[in-house]
């Protein structure tokens, strides 16, 4: 069980990001040759695995693609099949893969919409919320079409949906901990399985950027 | 009776989600008190299963609470800043302890010591768009302030009339601090709690032009005239709402810092604005005793000057007196 790391401030993430400024501006044609080791999961255009739950790169913005990064090699973030690669990537290498993958546009079918029952909860808790159990719409922070908004809030319109649904029950359990002022904790910590299914299919369906 | 079933549900309720987030991130809110009425507000999928409402009431319920939500798509003509309704009254205006909206339907017409006189619904609405969205309120009568109105009686279902002890009414109140206020403590609360959001300048976000994140000063943000400029108010919402989904999270003391630090920067131009801010802030002082409006903070006087923001007039005409005698 991780602890909870003491990344918690926007202070601390502005001082992070300060510091992580690389010498040499992006490049997108580095950061092909940096991704190599991505690729075998998350796909050269970024399309990730649905099957497998590995996520979309295309639509995340650049920086907070990595924000991730910086979390998994500092342990803020904890997967281990992330955090080996992490750890081995310096910050020029992160800006790079950052770039490459901002400059993709995978081509990801829409999910067929087999359950209206489910969509329609989801799109309920996406745009309205539920705000008698304190839930925020998605909307909130995630921008009118859960596109991303900065590097805080990352894209969910047009993720897989395994992927999204691995992460809210990440942050519900507790093994995923580095939000900034525990954000999604509190909120993933409030939704029931069906809320979790719901919402994922819903915003996977989305068109994405 | 009534009041008193729903009550012991919506305490029920409030447990139950206390209980189930308590390990993660604990809401905290005030109880109510036991002889206050507590409603349960209907929400839009009890609006589409009510056969009861015709179907053209249904269309105009539904056009207010759409102008509710995206009250930007007033702007030019309503609003004249960056925010809607639903930035303050969180939770579509159902929310307790976020005001909600649906008291204004039950307990107006009423006096309201803000300007000495009895003020209907639609005028108390029209204060918040002459106010709060720094604008120019839509027309006593007319088709959108139909649509908003509707939309508070639609929420107000099955609440009593002039009920006045409610539940989770306004923002609530957050204990008197026990050290005054402070704008460089306030400053650092705000960064550490607000500006990933709000943004550091508390300027709020924009994603493709649209508002995501509101200014909490500036041109873009409400007037002085706002109830929102009130320090106490300011906390009280901040205390009971903020961040999003962390009811509860900041101290009293952080609360009252904060809201002291966002309402000692500048904003346009309070609507009642006669001579100079000092000469407003006395004849509105049952208001204003409650700002930083007309008093020097670091050094200059607060709302001495003439921007009324991207508003191009400074009082709309809606707000206006009235005597019976």
């Amino acid at each position: 069980m991780p602890q909870r790391n003491p990344f918690l401030g926007a202070v601390t993430a502005v001082a992070l990001t300060a510091a992580a400024i690389p010498a040499a501006a992006a490049d997108v044609e580095r950061g092909r040759q940096a991704a190599q080791p991505c690729i075998a999961c998350h796909q050269a255009d970024g399309a990730g695995n649905a099957a497998l739950g590995y996520p979309r790169l295309d639509l995340f913005a650049e920086d907070y693609i990595i924000q991730q990064l910086q979390h998994y090699k500092a342990g803020h973030r904890q997967n281990p099949l992330m955090q080996p690669f992490a750890r081995n990537l310096n910050e020029q290498q992160m800006a790079d893969i950052a770039a490459y993958y901002g400059a993709q546009q995978a081509a990801v079918p829409t999910p067929p919409a087999t359950d209206a029952a489910l969509l329609a909860q989801g799109e309920k808790l996406v745009h309205q919320g539920d705000w008698d159990r304190h839930i925020p719409a998605c909307t909130s922070c995630h921008g009118p079409d859960n596109r991303g908004v900065g590097a805080s809030f990352p894209a969910l319109a047009g993720q897989h949906a395994s992927y999204i649904e691995s992460q809210l029950q990440a942050w519900r359990n507790g093994t995923r901990s580095h939000d900034p002022l525990n954000l999604m904790l509190a909120v993933a910590g409030r939704m029931t399985d069906s809320d979790i299914k719901a919402a994922a299919a819903y915003l996977a369906a989305q068109p994405a950027k | 009776m009534y009041s008193r079933i729903l009550m012991t549900t919506a305490f029920s309720l409030i447990m139950a989600h206390s209980a189930q987030a308590a390990d993660k991130v604990p809401v905290k809110l005030p109880d109510f008190e036991p002889e206050q009425y507590v409603h349960t507000a209907p929400t839009l999928a009890d609006l589409d299963a009510d056969e009861s409402i015709h179907p053209e009431l249904r269309k105009v319920i539904k056009r207010g609470y759409d102008l509710f939500m995206n009250t930007q798509q007033l702007r030019g003509e309503n609003v004249f800043n960056d925010m809607s309704c639903r930035n303050c009254h969180l939770g579509e205006g159902r929310k307790h302890w976020a005001a909600p909206i649906w008291p204004a339907a039950t307990t107006l017409p009423d006096y309201r010591g803000k300007n000495w006189q009895v003020n209907s619904l639609e005028e108390r609405i029209a204060g918040c768009f002459s106010y709060s969205m720094n604008g120019k309120p839509p027309a006593y009568g007319s088709d959108n302030m139909l649509a908003l109105v509707a939309y508070h009686q639609w929420l107000a279902r099955g609440a009593p009339v002039y009920e006045k002890n409610i539940a989770g009414r306004g923002f609530g109140k957050v204990a008197d601090p026990a050290q005054t206020p402070d704008y460089q403590r306030g400053k650092k609360v705000f960064q550490e709690n607000c500006a990933i959001c709000h943004g550091a300048d508390g300027q709020g976000q924009r994603v493709n032009g649209v508002v995501q994140f509101p200014p909490l000063w500036g041109d873009g943000a409400y007037n002085w005239g706002a109830g929102m400029a009130r320090v106490d108010t300011a906390a009280a919402f901040i205390k009971h709402n903020m961040p999003l989904g962390q009811p509860g999270k900041l101290s009293d003391q952080e609360a009252w810092d904060v809201a002291y630090y966002i309402n000692a920067q500048e904003r346009p131009q309070d609507p009642r604005f006669e001579k100079s801010a000092a000469y407003t802030r006395e004849k509105y002082l049952n208001f204003h005793r409650r700002t930083l409006y007309g008093t020097e903070v670091n050094g200059r006087v607060l709302g001495e000057h003439n921007n009324t923001g991207a508003k191009p007039f400074l009082k709309p005409e809606a707000l206006r007196s009235r005597t019976f005698d």
